[in-house]
């Protein structure tokens, strides 16, 4: 018996010494952003010996990032405002896209799922299972057919063309649905005897339970908008309208471009969400969770 | 279910329940059949015909099944199926098995411990792919990339590797890459399934003299089993869909071409004979009836368990 839990108890220590060499290094890459994107080019480049830790810290990489391309900071119709490094409009642009996406996907999202969860509508199964099968195809596969209707739209290189497919794509609303189970039939029947109308039900009844619902989508279509990086690539092509992620990546295939420059670009396009994430993770959990069942 | 199936809906509640449902569900099926539906039927048409960048029409003339006769003797493309086979058969098991030993290890820690593994492992995916590809260069990097240094530093190796640059290694690193940013979300899903299982199953089993292997496998492993389909799903559509670690590390070079990466470069990459979109989307459609065939596969045999 006693060996037993000495057996149990010398496991429970290797495993917590695994672990945390395991979230050492889960950790590195991240750490080497930040340090690397502060170290000066003599420490990046030093080969007699590694340098974990920055022996100078200096802004110059990012100094570099910064004024490798300009383009004006915003432009809203015909005012175009102040040239600007370019990053800073990347950032401006990934905001933009990131936040339609989200607002657009949790307004169409949470009406779809309420509809799916509790109207019994004709055709209704039939859509319920298109949405489902849709979610295990790769959006990529249809990336060309999308750029041909952005043609047409006339929204090539344009910001709109890297939204409104984010907002088609049918994972939010099958979200929904999933939390849309959870109100009580009873309750809409009330509110309906009560005389309210079917928006009224909606935003006073509904919105509030499948709260928790909404706010997991929006961090979720937030974070995986800001970090696509295929759709962007075939969308945009001018320097003014990219995305961070893209502009990176376009930095990336500079040969000019060294390490330090590289690493304060991740750190740019990075940081902001992390922060995001760091702020938001519990909410980012229970989507997580709430989207598995009965996936 | 069966009960809200009211067989008795008269014919006018019948007729408010339809117009209510399409009413709110009109916003959102503007942006899915628009974006979604309507490019998979192009997508599919496309792949009968010789659509390209530089012909006027939008689909070009129709060519039978002559796209997908070319892909089988292709050899680009048939190398790229077996390379995306390979990282799916490689990658799916591994994501799997290590986020469920991660999990089992944390999930009954204190909430500050466990949310705080969660994070760590979660964070190469929020990182964002371009930011993790652009750090992994660096670390794979031939002359001052760090694993370089560190495996000559205490002897392993004598003198430098050229990671991604040499056929043997360069699959093998980004599916490295590709595995430290999948098991994120597994690790959160097993977590919260672990968590789930009814307790009293599992003191019944201690009681009745079980090991802890035991109780494992007979007990939490079958609750769990519903997550561990949903995770081998993702995670497989998650492999298939690996395209910015190999735009950005390798172009398709040193044997890692995979098919959603030739699928872009046949499309849209400025070469000779780019702008294929016909050819391109018979990939797609090959693509795609290969992770419908194994999600069905895998619910298959996680039935007959």
């Amino acid at each position: 018996m006693k060996t037993g839990v000495e057996h149990k108890s010398a496991y429970k220590i290797i495993s917590v010494i695994i672990l945390v060499i395991l979230a050492i290094l889960f950790l590195f890459p991240l750490y080497w952003i930040v340090t690397g994107s502060f170290k000066t080019g003599a420490d990046i480049f030093a080969t007699d010996k590694i340098i974990w830790f920055p022996r100078e810290w200096t802004m110059n990489n990012f100094d570099r990032m910064l004024h490798t391309r300009t383009c004006p900071l915003f432009q809203l119709g015909p005012i175009v405002g102040p040239t600007a490094p370019a990053a800073y409009r990347w950032l401006l642009n990934t905001v933009f896209m990131s936040v339609m996406a989200m607002i657009l996907t949790c307004v169409t999202a949470s009406m779809a799922g309420y509809a799916l969860a509790k109207k019994r509508f004709r055709g209704r199964a039939f859509l319920f299972g298109l949405i489902v099968c849709a979610m295990a195809l790769p959006k990529q596969v249809v990336l060309i057919p999308l750029l041909k209707e952005m043609s047409v739209l006339n929204l090539v290189d344009n910001i709109w063309a890297v939204i409104i497919p984010t907002v088609g794509w049918p994972f939010g609303v099958f979200l929904m649905k999933q939390f849309s189970e959870s109100v009580p039939s009873e309750m809409l029947e009330a509110a309906r005897i009560d005389g309210a109308g079917e928006l009224r039900t909606f935003s006073t009844v509904v919105i509030p339970l499948v709260k928790p619902g909404i706010g997991a989508l929006a961090i979720f279509t937030f974070i995986n908008s800001w970090n696509d990086y295929f759709m962007q690539l075939v969308m945009l092509s001018s320097d003014a309208n990219k995305t961070i992620s893209l502009g990176i990546a376009t930095l990336m295939g500079e040969s000019s471009i060294d390490m330090g420059v590289l690493m304060a670009g991740a750190a740019l396009a990075a940081a902001p969400i992390i922060l995001v994430f760091l702020i938001f993770q519990k909410y980012f959990t229970q989507g997580i969770t709430m989207g598995a069942v009965k996936g | 279910m069966a009960k809200q199936q009211k067989p008795t809906m008269s014919r006018a509640l019948q007729r408010r329940e339809d117009i209510s449902g399409y009413a709110f569900m009109l916003p959102s099926l503007i942006f899915f059949v628009g974006f979604v539906v309507v490019p998979m039927i192009i997508c599919i048409i496309m792949g009968f015909t010789n659509a390209n960048m530089h012909g006027g029409s939008m689909f070009g003339e129709f060519v039978g099944l002559q796209n997908y006769i070319d892909l089988f003797h292709d050899k680009k493309f048939l190398d790229a199926l077996w390379n995306t086979f390979i990282i799916v058969i490689v990658s799916v098991p591994t994501v799997c098995a290590f986020s469920l030993w991660v999990s089992s290890a944390i999930y009954k820690m204190n909430s500050f411990s466990r949310s705080f593994y969660r994070i760590v492992f979660y964070l190469p995916v929020v990182t964002g792919s371009v930011a993790v590809t652009a750090v992994w260069k660096w670390i794979y990097d031939n002359y001052n990339g760090i694993l370089n240094s560190v495996l000559t530093g205490v002897g392993v190796l004598d003198k430098g590797i050229n990671w991604l640059g040499d056929p043997k290694y360069a699959l093998g690193c980004i599916i490295l890459i590709l595995f430290t940013t999948s098991v994120g979300q597994p690790i959160v899903l097993y977590v919260s399934a672990l968590g789930n299982v009814d307790p009293t199953l599992i003191e019944a089993a201690e009681v009745d003299g079980a090991t802890d292997l035991q109780v494992f496998w007979k007990v939490k492993w079958p609750q769990i089993m519903p997550t561990t389909l949903y995770i081998l799903v993702i995670t497989t559509i998650n492999s298939f869909q690996c395209f910015a670690l190999i735009k950005l590390l390798t172009q398709g070079g040193s044997g890692t071409n995979t098919v959603m990466y030739y699928i872009y470069e046949t499309a849209f990459k400025m070469t000779m004979q780019s702008g294929h979109f016909g050819y391109a989307n018979a990939m797609g459609v090959i693509l795609a009836i290969a992770i419908g065939l194994l999600s069905i596969l895998q619910f298959k045999l996680a039935k007959e368990k």
